[in-house]
C-alpha cells in the first residue's frame, strides 16, 4: 500500500539506495508472505511455487541432478553449438545453460522432463544413422548440419531417430537454452553475466533518470553486473 | 450447507480493474460493498524485474484461476473448440490492472455511433454482412465526465488534444471533446521515439503520446515512473501503475464501507421465485458460503461474467441467469493484436529501460478518422510505437531473413542488433458478427469441474482489409524512420483467447439484442449489473481498460442515485 512515508523516501533517496532498495524488493520474493506485512491483516498468501526460490537454494553441484550423464554430455554439445564460445565471446556452455535445465526439469520445467529423456536419445541416434558417430564425436560442422536437420524437421521419422518432430523438439531446447543465459543469474544460468555482455544488456536497474537514459543513447552508460535479487 | 454472511448492499464479484474502480462511488455513498476476490493480496514487494518469472512463465503465481479455465477456442461451429496457450490475466484484489500495460484511452466518439455515422457518411449497406453491430445507448458526450472522473481518481498521465473543442496537436486532434487536461503530464520519449515522432510529422501526420494509468510525478502519495523496464507484465515495484488495488480500492476501504474477502471464488447467483438476484455463492478452499445482497455487479472479466451468468439457471432462467433472449454470450469481439509489423534500424534504440505505455501514436488510420468512400471496410486503427524491451525477448528477436538464428553467424548479428529492433502495435476496429460467441464448452472443464467457456469466432473481411491497410501504413512510417527491413505478420483469422475480450453480456435500449440497460443493468434481473468490457458493443481502436472502469464508474453513480429502484 502506498503511504506517505513511501512518498518521501522515494523522492528523497538517492539513485544508489534506490538500487539497494530493489535488491530488498527482490529479497522479499523469498521470504513467506506473512512478513510482508500485507495491509488489511491478509497474512494468509501462502506461494506455493515461486521456482526462483528452488533456484537459488538448488545445491550448485557439478553432477547432475535430473539428467543422467549421458543426456547431460549431448545436451552438452548441442548447446554449446546453438550459442557457441567464438571471437564474440563465451557461449551457452559457459553461460552454465545445462546446469539449468538440468535444475529446472525438477521444478518450473518439470512437464519437458520426458521430451529431453526422449529428445536427446532421438538425438543421438539420429547423428549415428544419418552421420555414423555419436552427436558428441562428431565434428563441430557436422554437428552444426545435424542440428540443421533437427530444426527444419528433417530429422523427424522412426527410421531417422525421432519418433515426434524435431523441428519442436530443437525449439524446446533452444527456448530454455535462450532463457538460460539470457536469463537473471539467479537461476544459475548467464554465468558472469555472458548473455548480457553478448546483446549489451547494460542490466538490471529499479531506476532509470533522463540523465541515465541520454547516457545510454550515447554509449556511455556503465553496466550493471548484477542479478535483480542482489 | 454454504455458511451465510450477513447481507451486504451491493456485492461486487471480482475485483480487478472495473469492480476496483464501481466500490468507490458506492462507498462514499455510504453503501455497504462486499468485495469477493478469487485472488490474494499482493504488493510491490512481490514483484521483481525478473523477465523469467514475468514473461516467460507467465507470473508463477499464488491463484491460478483464470489458468484453469481457459477458455476453449474454434473457428466456427463445425469445428471441436481446443484449450491452447496460456491466459495471462491475473487473480488479485487489483486483477490484470496490477500487471498489464496500463495504456488508457478514451474510444473516440465515432465508436459510439458506428451505425447511424456510417449510414449517414456513406450509406447503409457499409456496414458488413452478418455484423450485429449497434450504435450504443450513451454517446461519447455522456461517458465524458466519467472518463473525466477516472482519470482523477485512478491517476492518468497523458496530453490532451482537443479541450472542449480547442485542438491542441501535441495531443490527438482526433480526440473526443475533453473538460480539462490530463492530471499528469505523458511519460516521456527516448531519442527514438523523438525520431519516429518527427518521421510521422514529415509523412504530414499528427504523432502524439499515448495515456496511461502511470504516475509520471508523485501524485496523491505515489511516486512518478522509475522506467526500470519491467512494466510489461510487471507489477510496480515503487507503485507508480495506478492499479487499482494502489488507486480506488484503498480509498474505498477508507471508507469503512468495503470489505474485500480475498480467495473467494464464485462460482454462481443465487436467484429467488421472482427472477431477482438474492447474493453470490463462492468457496475458499473447500468451505461453501452464501454472500447475500441487495444488489449483485458482476466484475470478473468477459469471459467470466459470460460464464457465471451461463452456469447460474434457475426456475426464472432456465437457460442461464438473464438469458431468456438468448443474448448471454453474443456480440463477442475481440482485437485483432496480430498481424503487427517490426522493423530493424541501423542504430540502437536504447529501449532497455522503456515500457510499452510509453511511445508514440498515430491516429490518421483510426476509426472513422480518413475517408472510406473509396476504401472496402469501414473503422481503421491506432498506430502505436512503443518503446521495450527485455534480454530474453532482444534475444529472440526475428534475424529479419538475414541468417539463421542459432550458431555464430546468429552471435554476430545479435551483438549488433539486439537493440535495433521495434514491433508497433495496431490496434483495429472489431465489429460483433452474428456468429462470433461465447457459450459453455460441452467437455472442458475447470479445477471445480464447472464447464469453461468456449469462444467461436473469426475475424471478417472488414477486420482483415483493415489489417492489410494498416500494415502498409505502418511500413511507410518505419521506412520514413529509416528502417532498414520492415516485416509484417500475417492476417490470421482466428479469435484465440484474449486480454480484450468485449461483448457477451452488451449493454443497449432493446432486450431483444442486448443483456444490459443503458446503465449497465440486466433488462430481466434488475438489482443485476454488470461491469467490464463484456457490455461495450464496439472495440473501438484501442485498449478497453480505461472505458471499462468509466463505464463501472457511471453504472455505480446510476445505483447510487436510483438506489430505492434498483434494490427494491
Ligand atoms: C499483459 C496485459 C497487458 C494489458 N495492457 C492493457 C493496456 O495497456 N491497456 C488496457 O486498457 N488494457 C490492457 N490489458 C487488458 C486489461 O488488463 C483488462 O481490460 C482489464 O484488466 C479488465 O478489467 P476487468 O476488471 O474486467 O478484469 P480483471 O482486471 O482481470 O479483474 C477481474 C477480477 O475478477 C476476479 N475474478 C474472476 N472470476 C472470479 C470469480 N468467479 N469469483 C471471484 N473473483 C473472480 C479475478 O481474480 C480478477 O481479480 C492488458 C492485459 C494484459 C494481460
Amino acid at each position: 500500500m502506498a503511504d506517505d512515508k513511501s512518498e518521501k523516501k522515494i523522492s528523497k533517496i538517492s539513485r544508489r539506495e534506490l538500487l539497494r532498495s530493489a535488491g530488498l524488493a527482490g529479497a522479499a520474493a523469498f521470504l513467506p508472505a506473512g512478513v510482508h506485512g500485507l495491509a488489511e491483516g491478509e497474512g494468509e498468501i501462502l506461494p506455493d511455487e515461486i521456482s526462483t526460490a528452488t533456484a537459488k537454494q538448488a545445491s550448485r553441484s557439478a553432477l547432475p541432478q535430473n539428467l543422467t550423464a549421458e543426456e547431460t554430455e549431448i545436451l552438452d554439445a548441442m548447446v554449446a553449438r546453438l550459442i557457441p564460445d567464438d571471437e564474440h565471446g563465451p557461449g551457452a556452455r559457459e553461460a552454465g545453460a545445462v546446469g539449468y535445465i538440468d535444475r529446472e526439469l525438477g521444478g518450473a520445467l518439470s512437464s519437458s522432463r520426458e521430451a529431453y529423456r526422449a529428445g536427446l536419445l532421438a538425438l543421438d541416434r539420429y547423428s549415428e544413422y544419418s552421420r555414423e558417430a555419436r552427436f558428441v564425436a562428431l565434428t563441430e560442422k557436422d554437428q552444426d548440419s545435424v542440428l540443421f536437420d533437427l530444426q527444419t524437421g528433417g530429422a523427424t521419422g522412426a527410421g531417422a531417430g525421432f519418433l515426434g518432430s524435431s523441428a519442436a523438439f530443437f525449439n524446446m531446447v533452444r527456448g530454455h537454452t535462450w532463457e538460460a543465459t539470457f536469463g537473471d543469474p539467479i537461476y544459475g544460468g548467464n554465468k558472469d553475466f555472458v548473455g548480457w555482455d553478448l546483446i549489451r544488456y547494460p542490466g538490471p536497474r529499479s531506476a532509470v533518470s533522463p540523465d541515465d537514459q541520454r547516457r545510454l543513447e550515447q554509449g556511455e552508460l556503465e553496466p550493471l553486473r548484477r542479478s535483480a535479487y542482489d | 450447507m454454504p455458511r451465510r454472511n450477513s447481507e451486504a448492499d451491493v456485492v461486487i464479484v471480482g475485483m480487478g480493474a472495473a469492480g476496483g474502480v464501481a466500490a468507490l462511488p458506492l462507498a462514499r455513498a455510504g453503501l455497504r460493498v462486499v468485495g469477493l476476490e478469487a485472488g490474494t493480496w499482493l504488493d510491490r514487494r512481490d514483484f521483481v524485474p525478473d523477465e523469467i518469472r514475468n514473461n516467460v512463465r507467465d507470473w508463477p503465481f499464488i491463484v491460478k484461476k483464470t489458468q484453469q479455465e481457459r477458455p476453449t477456442v474454434r473457428n466456427n461451429a463445425s469445428q471441436t473448440a481446443s484449450q491452447v496457450g496460456g491466459h495471462p490475466m491475473m487473480n488479485a484484489v487489483g486483477g490484470t490492472s496490477i500487471h498489464y500495460w496500463a495504456q488508457s484511452w478514451r474510444l473516440n466518439p465515432w465508436d459510439f455511433r458506428v451505425v447511424s455515422e456510417t449510414v449517414r457518411r456513406y450509406g447503409g449497406s457499409r456496414i458488413p454482412a452478418g455484423s450485429t453491430v449497434e450504435d450504443w445507448p450513451l454517446d461519447y458526450d455522456e461517458l465524458e465526465p466519467f472518463y473525466d472522473l477516472v482519470e482523477r481518481e485512478v491517476g492518468i498521465s497523458g496530453k490532451a488534444g482537443n479541450i472542449r473543442g480547442e485542438l491542441d496537436r501535441r495531443g490527438n486532434p482526433f480526440e473526443g471533446p475533453r473538460a480539462r487536461e490530463y492530471p499528469m503530464p505523458p511519460l516521456r520519449w527516448t531519442a527514438f521515439l523523438e525520431g519516429m515522432a518527427d518521421s510521422a510529422r514529415s509523412l504530414g501526420w499528427n504523432p502524439f503520446p499515448g495515456p496511461a494509468a502511470i504516475n509520471t510525478e508523485i501524485y496523491e502519495g505515489r511516486p512518478g515512473c522509475v522506467y526500470h523496464g519491467h512494466c510489461n507484465k510487471g507489477g510496480c515495484h515503487v507503485d507508480a501503475k495506478s492499479a487499482t488495488y494502489v488507486t480506488t480500492i484503498p480509498k474505498a476501504l477508507e471508507t469503512g464501507n468495503l470489505t474485500v474477502i480475498p480467495r473467494a471464488h464464485v462460482t454462481t447467483i443465487e436467484v429467488d421465485g421472482d427472477g431477482r438476484v438474492t447474493g453470490a455463492n463462492y468457496v475458499i478452499g473447500n468451505d461453501e458460503y452464501f454472500q447475500p445482497a441487495k444488489v449483485v455487479l458482476l466484475a470478473g472479466y468477459t469471459y467470466e461474467n459470460v460464464r457465471m451468468l451461463l452456469l447460474s439457471s434457475s426456475r426464472a432462467y432456465p437457460d442461464g441467469l438473464s438469458n431468456n433472449h438468448g443474448q448471454v454470450g453474443r456480440h463477442y469481439m475481440s482485437h485483432h493484436q496480430g498481424a503487427g509489423v517490426s522493423a530493424l534500424f541501423p542504430f540502437d534504440l536504447s529501449s532497455w529501460y522503456g515500457l510499452p505505455a510509453q511511445g508514440v501514436a498515430v491516429d490518421e488510420w483510426a476509426d472513422d478518422n480518413f475517408d472510406h468512400s473509396n476504401l472496402p471496410f469501414i473503422g481503421g486503427g491506432n498506430l502505436w510505437v512503443y518503446s521495450d524491451r527485455r534480454p530474453i525477448g532482444a534475444a529472440n528477436m526475428s534475424t529479419y531473413g538475414r541468417g539463421p538464428n542459432w550458431g555464430s553467424a546468429w552471435k554476430s548479428f545479435i551483438r549488433e542488433n539486439a537493440d535495433r529492433s521495434v514491433s508497433s502495435y495496431i490496434q483495429k476496429t472489431t465489429l460483433p458478427y452474428e456468429t462470433n460467441v461465447l457459450d459453455l464448452d460441452p467437455t472442458a472443464k475447470d479445477s471445480l469441474g464447472l464447464p469453461v467457456i468456449r469462444i467461436t469466432a473469426s475475424y471478417r473481411e472488414n477486420e482483415l482489409r483493415i489489417a492489410a491497410y494498416l500494415q502498409d501504413k505502418m511500413e511507410q512510417w518505419y521506412r520514413e524512420a529509416g528502417a532498414v527491413e520492415v516485416s509484417r505478420g500475417g492476417l490470421g483469422n482466428t479469435m484465440g483467447v484474449t486480454t480484450h475480450a468485449y461483448g457477451g453480456t452488451r449493454m443497449g435500449d432493446d432486450m431483444e439484442t442486448n443483456v444490459v440497460d443503458r446503465w449497465g443493468f440486466s433488462h430481466e434481473a434488475g438489482n443485476l449489473g454488470v461491469l467490464g468490457a463484456s457490455v461495450m458493443g464496439t472495440s473501438g481502436a484501442r485498449n478497453p481498460t480505461l472505458t471499462a472502469q468509466a463505464l463501472s464508474w457511471r453504472t455505480a453513480q446510476h445505483l447510487v442515485d436510483a438506489w430505492g429502484e434498483i434494490a427494491g
